[in-house]
């Protein structure tokens, strides 16, 4: 993403509302802001080459993974931090960052939970995601990942049956290293970007899946995130590989306590499609957001990128962003398979003092690719939206489509929304098509809902589930319902 | 059931309702004719509780309650039903959603238990069936690519649904199809009961021949400035409002 700031084609719009007055509202209980009281193996704050040795040590890494881990770094810190997205936050001090933090008590082989500290388990039960065995849920294996580490990845063994790998980042590169060796950094290189390098130097844990030839996984998977640490940066990577014909839904949450400092989470995530493979990528975030002064919250700075390598493959992301006090983040596809489909399906919403930029990235190399991106942002209170996307038809992408839709939603007049898309055909049978809209929430809507008995804060909620119905219908139902909850609570107390 | 005192509306700085009177018992259907701009529309959205509407004057009670006190939500609760003359689009919202979403509000503010999925599924049937329209109304999203006429009738099923103690129809009959028309005001007429009241706010005389009403009034800029039978409103489509508003220029 970082080139697109020297791309042409800038459209940029600020749209101010200016209807209604929104009243000062107290601010709404975030239902996941405590912290959990555990016993913590931490690094020293900073950052240089001894703290990602000790990291890679305090993993057991094999050489190859350290090197890879200081190139990194050091390509890092030939890099400038980016300050083209349409974001404002002060100087982030890398050295005032902890980059590592774990649980003391956790388990040391994989899958027994008799080590594990109570508290964590009691943590990922009040999340809603039980481990033990017998309390877990059914339909869905999770990889639970507190701070730095992997706490336990439930169903492995149902899984295992199919073939299908599904375990934390650092149990991949212990059981599974020829895999990581080949993938790991093969759609997001370190040199991709800078945080995609600090996330290449110093990522902890994460998690790893790989579905084999033809095999349809059996239930989503599924990685949860919490930060709890403070001080404490999360550096996250994540792993899927869908082998030819196989098909895999995979979804992921995330939540942190209530901090008054900023904190960092820098996380890398690549997909991989073989020939006729097929992911669904869902993303429920909800990471702090900052109170409505702009104190604290998290600065979710990631990359994520997806290839769709063979003929045919087909990679999906949907995104539902509620939280964070600033999101950076542009999932994107390489179309580089003939007939291979990308989709991106996002809301975002800021409200309070959030800031979102984010958006997709497109890029058509294989003939007939298509790709299509649907954009919901909501801007409420003083929260401030841009979406940025690339479409990218390269000269071999013969006869490829994209088909962008861009909707933004303004309630109250000190927010602000702006639509940045970037389109860039080189190719003559290709067709490339964006609408986009920006609209303040109609009064004359609320009023049609109230008169039919409907309260205020219902009528806006239910407006803004109508105006991201096309992108809900992309997540598995408890997402959805999910996600049409998430959105409802951050709304409330946005009316006048 | 329904009382309006010297009622003085202003929009922008603009009066445009100047001192209305009209009551309204159970039972009662009141038909509001009037020429263009006269005020029809804003005499309803005010007594709907529309805020982007100033009442500078008067009282209105509603079932012994203070209408202009309570905010547009409360007096749909209360049973306050307006079928707009431009009904809204929702996108996204299903029909059957929205419709469950209202209807268990004010069954809910008026002591009944909310009417699970299930339950008012079959509700919403009988209602469709009742004002004759397709059961693909339901999950289609609120009013989003109807045609004129079926956001007409889509607001009969409303009304339908919602059951309400008055009923303020504005112009519910323009757009309509003579079949549909018919349709609708048979609809209408299967809502009549002792306890319900419409005001009915219409330009065409035929209408009237359907929805038989008790009482006809014309409101012209801003007042009601004649009332009468059934019988008026024939006239007036004989004769049309020139009589008026000279007579009204003498009084
Ligand atoms: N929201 C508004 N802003 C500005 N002027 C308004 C508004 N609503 C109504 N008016 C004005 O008030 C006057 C009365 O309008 P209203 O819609 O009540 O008339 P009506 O009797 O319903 O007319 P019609 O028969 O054409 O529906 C008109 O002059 C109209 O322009
Ligand atoms: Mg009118």
């Amino acid at each position: 993403m970082a080139d697109l700031k020297d791309q042409t084609g800038y459209i940029g719009s600020r749209v101010e509302q200016s209807t209604r007055e929104l009243a000062e509202l107290t601010d709404r209980e975030y239902k996941y802001g405590w912290v959990t009281p555990v016993e913590q193996d931490t690094v020293e704050p900073g950052l240089n080459e001894d703290v990602i040795r000790l990291i890679s040590a305090k993993k057991e890494e094999p050489s190859w993974l350290l090197d890879w881990r200081l190139k990194a770094y050091r390509h890092w810190l030939t890099m400038t931090e980016p300050r083209w997205a349409n974001v404002t936050y002060p100087p982030i001090d890398y050295q005032a960052q902890r980059y590592y933090a774990a649980p003391k008590k956790r388990p040391q082989k994989p899958g027994s939970l008799e080590e594990v500290d109570k508290e964590l388990l009691k943590t990922f039960e009040k999340l809603g995601i039980p481990l033990e065995e017998q309390k877990r849920l059914a339909g869905v294996a999770v990889d639970a990942v507190f701070d730095s580490v992997s706490v336990a990845t439930t169903h492995q063994d149902i899984l295992a049956r199919k073939g299908i790998i599904f375990c934390s980042f650092s149990e991949a590169v212990k059981k599974h290293p020829d895999l990581v060796k080949e993938f790991l950094g093969s759609v997001v290189p370190y040199t991709d970007n800078f945080f995609a390098a600090l996330n290449s130097a110093v990522f902890s844990d994460g998690s790893f899946c790989y579905i084999p030839k033809g095999v349809k996984c059996p239930m989503d998977l599924s990685t949860y995130f919490r930060i709890n640490a403070a001080e404490t940066g999360q550096f996250e990577r994540t792993l899927i590989i869908a082998d030819e014909g196989a098909q895999v839904n995979y979804l992921e949450g995330c939540t942190a306590p209530i901090r008054d400092e900023n904190q960092l989470h820098a996380a890398v995530v690549e997909l991989i499609a073989l020939e006729g493979a097929r992911i669904n990528y869902a993303t429920v975030q909800n990471w702090y957001s900052g109170d409505q002064f702009g104190r604290g919250g998290i600065y979710n700075f990631v990359t994520k990128r997806g290839i769709c390598k063979g003929a045919g493959s087909h990679i999906s992301w949907t995104q539902v962003e509620t939280g964070s006090a600033i999101t950076w983040k542009y999932p994107g596809c390489i179309l580089q398979g003939d007939d291979s489909v990308g989709e991106f399906y996002s809301v975002a919403l800021s409200t309070k003092r959030q800031q979102a930029d984010t958006g997709t990235k497109m890029i058509h190399l294989g003939k007939n690719t298509r790709s299509t991106i649907i954009s919901k942002t909501i801007s409420a209170r003083e929260g401030n939206n841009s979406y940025r996307g690339l479409v990218q038809i390269m000269p071999k992408a013969s006869n490829s489509r994209n088909y962008t839709q861009c909707d933004s939603l303004l309630i109250g007049n000190k927010c602000g929304a702006h639509t940045f898309p970037y389109i860039d055909v080189r190719n003559m049978t290709s067709r490339v098509e964006h609408e986009a809209s920006t609209s303040k929430i109609s009064e004359e809507q609320l009023f049609y809902c109230k008169q039919r008995g409907i309260g205020p804060e219902d009528a806006i909620s239910l407006v803004v589930n109508g105006f991201c119905k096309e992108v809900f219908e992309h997540l598995p139902m408890e997402f959805a319902v999910e996600a049409s909850r998430l959105l409802n609570v951050s709304l409330e107390g946005s009316v006048g | 059931m329904l009382e309006i005192r010297n009622l003085h509306a202003e929009v922008e700085g603009n009066e445009i309702l100047k001192g209305v009177d009209l009551t309204v018992r159970a039972g009662e259907v009141h038909a509001v004719m009037g020429p263009n701009g006269s005020g029809k529309s804003t005499l309803s959205q005010v007594l709907a509780g529309n805020e982007q509407y100033e009442v500078t004057e008067g009282q209105v009670r509603f079932l012994g309650r203070d209408l202009l006190e309570l905010p547009a939500e409360e007096r749909a609760r209360l049973g306050l039903f307006l079928a707009f003359q431009y009904p809204v689009e929702i996108p996204g919202i299903t029909n059957s959603y929205f419709l469950q979403a209202a209807l268990n509000e004010i069954r809910k503010s008026n002591g009944l238990e909310e009417l699970d999925a299930v339950d008012f599924r079959k509700l919403l049937e009988e209602k469709m069936d009742l004002v004759a329209v397709d059961h693909s109304f339901a999950e289609r999203p609120v009013n989003d690519g109807f045609s004129g006429g079926e956001k007409k009738r889509n607001e009969i099923l409303q009304l339908a649904v919602l059951e309400p103690r008055l009923a303020i129809l504005d112009e519910t009959d323009s757009g309509l199809d003579i079949d549909a028309l018919r349709i609708v005001a048979e609809g209408v007429n299967r809502l009549r009961t002792s306890e319900r009241a419409f005001i009915v706010v219409t330009h065409y005389q035929r209408l009237l021949e359907y929805i038989v009403p008790d009482y006809v009034h014309v409101l012209y800029k801003g007042s009601i400035v004649k009332s009468g039978g059934k019988e008026l409103a024939r006239e007036l489509e004989a004769r049309g409002y020139d009589w008026l508003k000279e007579k009204s220029a003498v009084s």
